[in-house]
């Protein structure tokens, strides 16, 4: 019923969204409809009976008859609207039974996946056409919200305890991704990006998930490492003032720390402030604010890589 | 015993005419600081309410502003958060809660009823203090690091942030406690100081929205206190209730919250809709079609208000039979605010219509509730509302009904009401370009949400992807229009306060009874206490005298 370039509605991209964007449409036409009535009674009322000399208001009767009508014939009506949306939501809310388990960890401002076989990836994803997924969602902090336009779905990341959402993808290229809970400083900037790819690509990808994509410098993967890891959310690169330090000038530097003590930025302490950030925190910035990371040596070693070219 | 004949009574002494216009019967800065009248307390809580409404109104240009292109625009992202924070805080606490039923009603409602002052006129001086006194807890935040929890506070981001969390919360809770007075307040004066003859079903319709208000505000504020007092004690004391990593449950306040907050969203339109009656019947010259069902409309939202707060969390991870629950409650809201247009558009069916600035008011009311009601069905409906929920449709469904209802409603009535209270007329020309503008620019600026909301666009966001930029844009633009609608408003009526011709006693000609006394009404309200022989709107009852304009 709904084109995929509707006005209203995002690009449909997974199973279960043509049928939302349906009653979507069934009730946005009842309201235009509806609108339309009021608007063209009170246009026309006003014109009709605008104040004459002379002519005066007819006194109110009574009609219960059109009172009852009215207040209890709409009840048909939304539990129609009920029960459709009711059907729809659980129907989508139920996952396959062969569905792909993805960890889904949110954390002020970024979100961690990890694949079945532990593999893991920050802001990026990519799962395979046409499979069914189950996002098991958590936080490490506040409440997120995970929310996948494309799918019509969204569901809190609460702290403390599991919730999930699972659809099938069913168009190749990408879905956003974007955090719906309100959660601080960055939160118009805790996005990702799910790559729908054809399942043999789905294998490539989880195979050299620890490679540098070929044919770049490690500098430029480690740029991308860099916006990809949401490190950007916190650390500038061009001096300005974020949660974190900036990294303009950082390497090589030597760093006073909060207990008073000074550390030169080398290769350790750039690779235990990812993995450890708790470990030694940098004068005039808090302790709560940075999450560990789990990356591979190669992609520390990208990171930096790009850090030297920070001058 | 025998002493008393001979002093004289303080009364006759030292108290001014109960004849007197009731601006002139006392002079001075403490006449108004200790009065006791409650068309003075309702004044100065109209200054108040419509200072907050300005400082409001600022934060939101600036929240505006800043969206107005991608990246930064004139603030930082703390900066942004802050505001739309302030923004929230400011309109529903400050704003909003008060507007009508402390501004209006307290000046309104006692002389609607027949009767001298509200029942407990200390008590009423009272609650305007400690709105004040609250404010002051909020202002002091405001200077002080502000607030960027969203005017929502959930856990547990109100209790890592470092900002300036707890005096806002505890001026929320002192706030409360104005809302609290005014309703016990308001329900003993309508039940106790109705004049002879004023029985339940002549009531103005204002009055019963107020009740059903009073009620609500009385049931569920103490809710909100209670549930902010447990937040400030979890940050001083570490007390584990909803902080996950102290053992607690964040969904937990989600549930107070909104047990609160959500009948608080019909403490705002409630009144407003309760405005909207009293504007149609006296420019259609018509009683309310469906008085009774009209009436009992707004204790039915008051009842259903407190029903339905799980419809906020349909995506938190609350259980999938809740979430069924309160989606089949929530829909039942759609039942008694349907009976009001149907019977508003009735009214309007055979009467002798006027189109005067309240009444373009009214009419807009009409018109912009009905789709914020109708995209509350959207909401309703849970598989849409997975996906727009915290998305900029909501935004807009909530301001077509606070902003599109309520302030519509505050508005008109201030309009309608204001010749009774300061004694002035306006210019109604000025007044229609001001309407014109407010009306184009709040449709310009959330019509542009809606549909950038649907696509996608998620809420309190800093920044946002190019596609929405085009929304945004529009949308920015659009709040300039409305903020020079109010801005052209704001001129009309600071110019009638300075040269406005001298008002009528009734000069809409309406039935009601609060103009068949002086304007302004004389201290004790009416020259004698008035007997009630027809309702508000018996216009085929009433004599000419009473319908003169002169
Ligand atoms: C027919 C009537 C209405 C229906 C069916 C309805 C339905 C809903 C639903 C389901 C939501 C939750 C949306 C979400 O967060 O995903 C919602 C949000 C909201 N509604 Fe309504 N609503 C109605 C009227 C009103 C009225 C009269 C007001 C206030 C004057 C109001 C104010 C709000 C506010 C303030 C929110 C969101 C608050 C927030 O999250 O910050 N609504 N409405
Ligand atoms: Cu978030």
């Amino acid at each position: 019923m709904v084109s995929p370039d509707n006005f209203q509605l995002p690009e449909q991209l997974s199973t279960g969204a043509a049928e939302v964007d349906d009653l979507y449409m069934f009730v946005y036409w009842f309201s235009v409809i509806f609108t339309a009535v009021i608007v063209a009674v009170m246009l026309y009322c006003i014109v009709k009976f605008r104040r004459r000399p002379g002519v005066k208001a007819e006194p109110v009767g009574h009609n219960l008859v059109l009172e009852l009508v009215w207040t209890f014939g709409p009840v048909i009506f939304i539990a129609i609207l009920f029960h459709l949306g009711f059907k729809v939501y659980v129907h989508n809310a139920v996952a396959a039974e062969n569905a792909m388990e993805i960890r889904v960890r949110g954390r002020q401002w970024l979100w961690e996946f990890e694949y079945p076989n532990g593999t893991r990836e920050n802001n990026e994803l990519t799962i395979p056409l046409n499979q069914p997924v189950k996002f098991i969602l958590s936080s490490d902090d506040v409440i997120h919200s995970f929310y996948v336009p494309g799918a019509r779905w969204k569901r809190d990341a609460v702290p403390g305890m599991y919730t999930n959402i699972s659809f099938t993808p069913t168009k190749l290229g990408n879905m956003q991704v974007f955090c719906a809970e309100y959660c601080g400083t960055s939160h118009s900037g805790m996005l990702a990006m799910i790559h729908v790819v054809t399942p043999e690509d789905f294998q490539k990808h989880l195979d050299s998930a620890d490679k540098a994509p070929e044919g770049k410098k490690p500098e430029e993967w480690g740029a991308e490492l860099y916006k990809k890891n949401a490190c950007n959310t916190c650390h500038s690169i061009d001096g300005s003032k974020m949660p974190g330090p900036t990294w303009k000038g950082l390497w090589g530097k030597t760093e006073s720390l909060a207990d008073g003590s000074t550390v030169v930025v080398d290769e350790n302490y750039v690779k235990e402030s990812i993995l450890k950030p708790q470990a030694k925190i940098a004068a005039g910035f808090t302790t709560a604010q940075m999450p560990p990371f789990t990356l591979k040596d190669a992609q520390i070693d990208a990171i930096i890589a790009y850090m030297k070219t920070l001058k | 015993m025998g002493a008393a004949t001979t002093t004289v009574p303080r009364a006759q002494a030292h108290h001014p005419d109960p004849n007197e216009n009731y601006l002139k019967a006392e002079r001075g800065i403490m006449s108004w600081i200790y009065t006791l009248d409650h068309k003075r307390i309702g004044v100065m809580y109209l200054v108040s309410v419509l200072l907050a409404f300005l400082i409001g109104g600022i934060f939101a240009l600036a929240v505006r502003l800043e969206l107005f292109s991608r990246g930064k625009t004139i603030m930082d992202a703390d900066a942004y958060n802050r505001t739309f924070t302030l923004h929230g805080v400011v309109m529903v606490f400050l704003f909003i809660i008060p507007s009508v039923p402390a501004a209006l009603g307290n000046f309104i409602l006692p002389i609607q009823l027949g009767a001298k002052d509200v029942a407990f006129p200390r008590l009423n001086l009272m609650s305007y203090y400690i709105y004040v006194f609250g404010a002051c807890f909020a202002l002091y935040s405001m200077v002080n690091g502000a607030v960027d929890t969203g005017w929502t506070f959930y856990t547990p981001y109100s209790m890592r942030t470092t900002s300036a969390v707890i005096p806002m919360v505890l001026g929320a809770f002192i706030m409360g406690f104005s809302s609290i007075l005014t309703g016990v307040n308001f329900i003993a004066t309508v039940h106790k100081l109705r004049a002879p003859g004023q029985t339940w079903t002549k009531l103005p319709l204002f009055i019963w929205g107020l009740y059903a208000t009073s009620i609500i505000q009385v049931l569920a504020t103490p809710v909100l206190a209670i549930t902010l007092l447990l937040l400030c004690l979890e940050r001083f004391l570490g007390l584990g209730i909803f902080d996950p990593k102290l053992g607690g449950d964040p969904v937990l306040f989600q549930h107070f919250f909104w047990f609160y907050s959500h009948p608080a969203v019909y403490i705002m339109i409630v009144p407003g809709m309760a405005v909207v009656n009293e504007i149609i019947a006296t420019f259609s010259r018509r009683a309310i079609v469906g008085y009774m069902f009209v009436a009992m409309s707004s204790l039915a939202l008051a009842l259903l208000g407190f029903l339905v707060w799980g419809h906020h969390l349909f995506v938190s991870g609350m259980s999938e039979y809740a979430t069924m629950v309160f989606s089949a409650l929530t829909f039942l809201v759609a039942i008694p605010s349907g009976v009001k247009v149907f019977n508003w558009v009735a009214t309007l069916y055979k009467g002798s219509i006027r189109l005067e600035s309240p009444m373009l008011y009214a009419l807009s009311f009409i018109f912009l509730f009905t789709i914020g009601g109708l995209t509350g069905l959207f909401l309703g409906v849970l598989a849409i509302d997975v996906h727009l929920h915290d998305t900029y449709f909501v935004v807009a469904h909530f301001h077509y009904v606070m902003v599109g209802g309520t302030v519509m409603g505050f508005v008109g009535g201030l309009h309608y009401w204001w010749p009774k209270i300061t004694g002035k007329l306006f210019n109604e020309g000025v007044a229609k370009v001001a309407w014109a503008l407010v009306f184009i620019g709040f449709n310009v600026t959330f019509i542009a949400q809606f549909i950038m909301g649907s696509r996608g666009m998620p809420r309190r966001y800093y920044d946002y992807l190019p596609e929405y930029e085009i929304f945004h844009k529009v949308s920015t633009i659009g709040s300039w229009i409305l903020g020079l609608g109010f801005l052209t408003m704001a001129v009309m009526f600071v110019a009638s306060l300075i040269k406005g011709q001298k008002s009528t006693r009734n000069p809409w000609g309406s039935a009601a009874l609060e103009w068949q006394t002086p304007t302004p009404p004389p201290l004790a309200n009416f020259i004698k206490v008035p007997t009630i022989t027809r309702g508000p709107y018996d216009y085929h009852l009433a004599t000419e005298e009473e319908l003169s304009e002169k």
